[in-house]
């Protein structure tokens, strides 16, 4: 199994399809497939180990992507953004590497041991014009498809493992080889550095989509991108759902006439945002994906049909799915579970754990944390309705245990953005003399629409109850994020307690 | 016979149908197309072979074949007229329940 099979078989199944478009630079899927095989043999020659891209998306990412998996190398795609000791130190733990890289950027990473640094003009004049390579690519199910670093709002980037094993079997189980039609086109906005992006670029290689690239998100590009290249597909995250449908009102054109497919996925969406996304693009079908880097993106999908029905029903344990991930994939297996390991009942909350060929729960130099069984435990929490709909409420580390009470912030969070002056809000737990912790939010509110602390405690407490009810709230102009749309917690935490 | 691999690639012996093994039992099989022994995809198709007539329903690319007890998958990588099969019996093509596009 090598992920070269995928975009093997497209490139004949339907060759002179566009695979991937960046402005007006395009290669169809046969050269795509000529391009990986030309810098599969660029790379061989080079003696690295690994490739990695320090990219925004552009054609050197799948053409990377592939050319890794033709030279039996990982591919590694590194956050933009890092600069300096951050990235120094992410680039020897996968050194020696072959670094693709924006051209002003070649200059300032010349320093970098082990490392060859090659400008991405250069990388892709080489593919496209180098000579094909042979195709004998190992299939070698075990071999290191992907290195993605996770976000590491908890401490230090952790280097996930993907084998071809995990995204070819996470591609087979999840989209029918050669599904799309011509006319069909994914926008990729989300950084090649996140599991969606990689995720992207398999998927639609194998249901010949035309990937549409977007190279750095504003909301205004994207819904002028969506217009012109008549997208029909898109992935975002919450953040970036939140600024189209901003800029799609403020520019009283709110038509994306040709997509007719939205998903969106890599963090909570707000109940009000997605109500009124809904109500904005009634065209679209919008289908939340729930997932994590170390099990080859999604696991659980809400569907366009689940959406609607739960849209439209007065039932609230039906409306409430609208919060929901959906439910998981035919090939994935989910399990609640305590702290013991017990599994849990519907309705219950613990800890999700999955099960599926898709399923990596690998580090870099740290093992596989999936049971002898196959489970890996996510450290997200959550719990299953009676249906079998999964509710995710946040990681397990962020639980607030408040006098022997367990309590997710999520659940807190959702009963204050259901308050029409909040636009956006983090509760954490904080150190409490008396009860060991407490419940404390931040809050954003919407412009005029101002709202007083005791106000808002009394909303909580007549939804949920007292032991929930925030004892203190503050209010800023805004929360920390990072660029892919995480609440960064602790940075929220240590806010509050006056720590930074 | 022999114990199949998972990521081994298979050509057929009479046809132009070539499959990876996507799931692999634990016990010798050996895997048919057209009617005839399946070949590694190293080597070169004999010349002259033909489909039998009992195992010419062809195959579709991107399309998963699976054994009756389903510990035998195999994905068409090239499609072709011979049908896959272990001994007499054909492998069915696996149901794809439509998902909505996630990624």
């Amino acid at each position: 199994m090598n992920v070269m099979m995928l975009l093997e078989m497209a490139a004949s199944g339907f060759g002179d399809r566009v695979a991937v478009q960046n402005g007006s630079d395009a290669l169809t899927y046969s050269e795509l497939f000529g391009a990986a095989g030309a810098a599969a043999s660029e790379l061989s020659a080079s003696g690295c180990e690994r490739m990695a891209a320090l990219d925004v998306n552009s054609l050197a990412i799948p053409v990377g992507l592939f050319a890794s998996a033709w030279a039996g190398m990982p591919f590694a795609p590194l956050n933009y953004r890092l600069t300096g000791g951050e990235l120094d130190a992410l680039a020897a733990r996968i050194a020696p590497s072959y670094l693709v890289t924006e051209a002003e950027r070649v200059k300032g990473l010349a320093h970098l041991p082990d490392t060859t640094v090659v400008a991405r003009e250069d990388f892709l004049a080489r593919a496209t014009t180098g000579k094909e390579g042979d195709p004998s690519w190992s299939m070698d199910p075990d071999e290191i498809a992907v290195l993605l670093f996770t976000s590491g709002t908890t401490g230090a980037p952790k280097a996930a493992v993907l084998r071809h094993k995990h995204i070819v079997s996470y591609i087979l189980g999840s989209v029918e080889f050669g599904a799309s039609s011509e006319e069909d086109a994914a926008l990729v906005s989300v950084p090649p550095y996140h599991i969606a992006g990689i995720a992207a670029i398999a998927s639609s290689v194998y249901a010949g989509r035309r990937i549409v690239q977007l190279p750095g998100f504003s909301a205004e590009a994207w819904i002028e991108l969506a217009r012109s290249e008549r997208v029909t597909n898109a992935f975002v995250v919450p953040t970036m759902l939140v600024r189209i449908i901003d800029a799609l009102e403020n520019s009283g054109d709110a038509s994306l006439p040709h997509l007719r497919a939205l998903s969106y996925g890599g963090g909570k969406m707000p109940l009000p945002v997605i109500e009124k996304a809904m109500k904005m693009l009634p065209g679209t079908d919008f289908t939340n994906a729930y997932g994590l880097t170390e099990t080859s993106s999604t696991l659980a999908v809400l569907g366009p049909d689940d959406h609607r029905t739960a849209a439209a029903s007065d039932d609230p344990p039906i409306r409430q799915r609208l919060t929901s991930v959906g439910r998981p994939l035919p090939s994935v297996e989910v399990e609640i579970r305590d702290p013991e390991g017990r599994v849990l009942a519907p309705g219950e909350r613990g800890e999700i754990c999955v099960r599926g060929e898709q399923v990596s729960g690998e580090y870099l130099g740290r093992g596989s944390s999936v049971d002898a069984d196959g489970w890996f435990p996510t450290r997200d929490g959550g719990w299953l309705d009676a249906e079998g709909y999964l509710f995710v409420e946040g990681r397990v580390d962020d639980v607030i245990v408040r006098g022997g009470e367990n309590m997710s912030p999520g659940e807190i969070e959702d009963v204050l953005l259901e308050h029409e002056s909040v636009a956006d809000c983090a509760v954490v737990g904080i150190p409490d003399e008396q009860w060991g912790e407490a419940v404390a939010a931040v809050v954003v509110t919407r412009a005029d629409h101002p709202v007083s602390e005791v106000e808002l405690q009394l909303w909580v407490k007549e939804r949920l109850r007292s032991s929930r009810t925030p004892s203190r709230i503050e209010f800023r102009n805004e929360l920390p994020y990072n660029e892919t749309g995480k609440l960064l917690r602790r940075r929220v935490r240590a806010e509050l307690l006056g720590e930074s | 016979m022999a114990l199949l691999k998972v990521g081994t690639r298979l050509r057929s012996a009479v046809c132009n149908t070539e499959v990876m093994v996507v799931a692999a039992p634990q016990h010798d099989v050996e895997v048919s197309c057209g009617g005839a022994p399946m070949i590694d995809v190293a080597q070169e198709r004999p010349p002259g072979g033909s489909a039998s007539p009992d195992a010419a329903q062809g195959t579709a690319m991107g399309k998963r074949y699976v054994s009756e007890a389903g510990d035998l998958e195999l994905l068409c990588t090239k499609p072709g007229e011979g049908s896959l099969g272990v001994g007499e019996i054909l492998l069915r093509p696996k149901d794809a329940k439509p998902l909505p596009s996630s990624d």
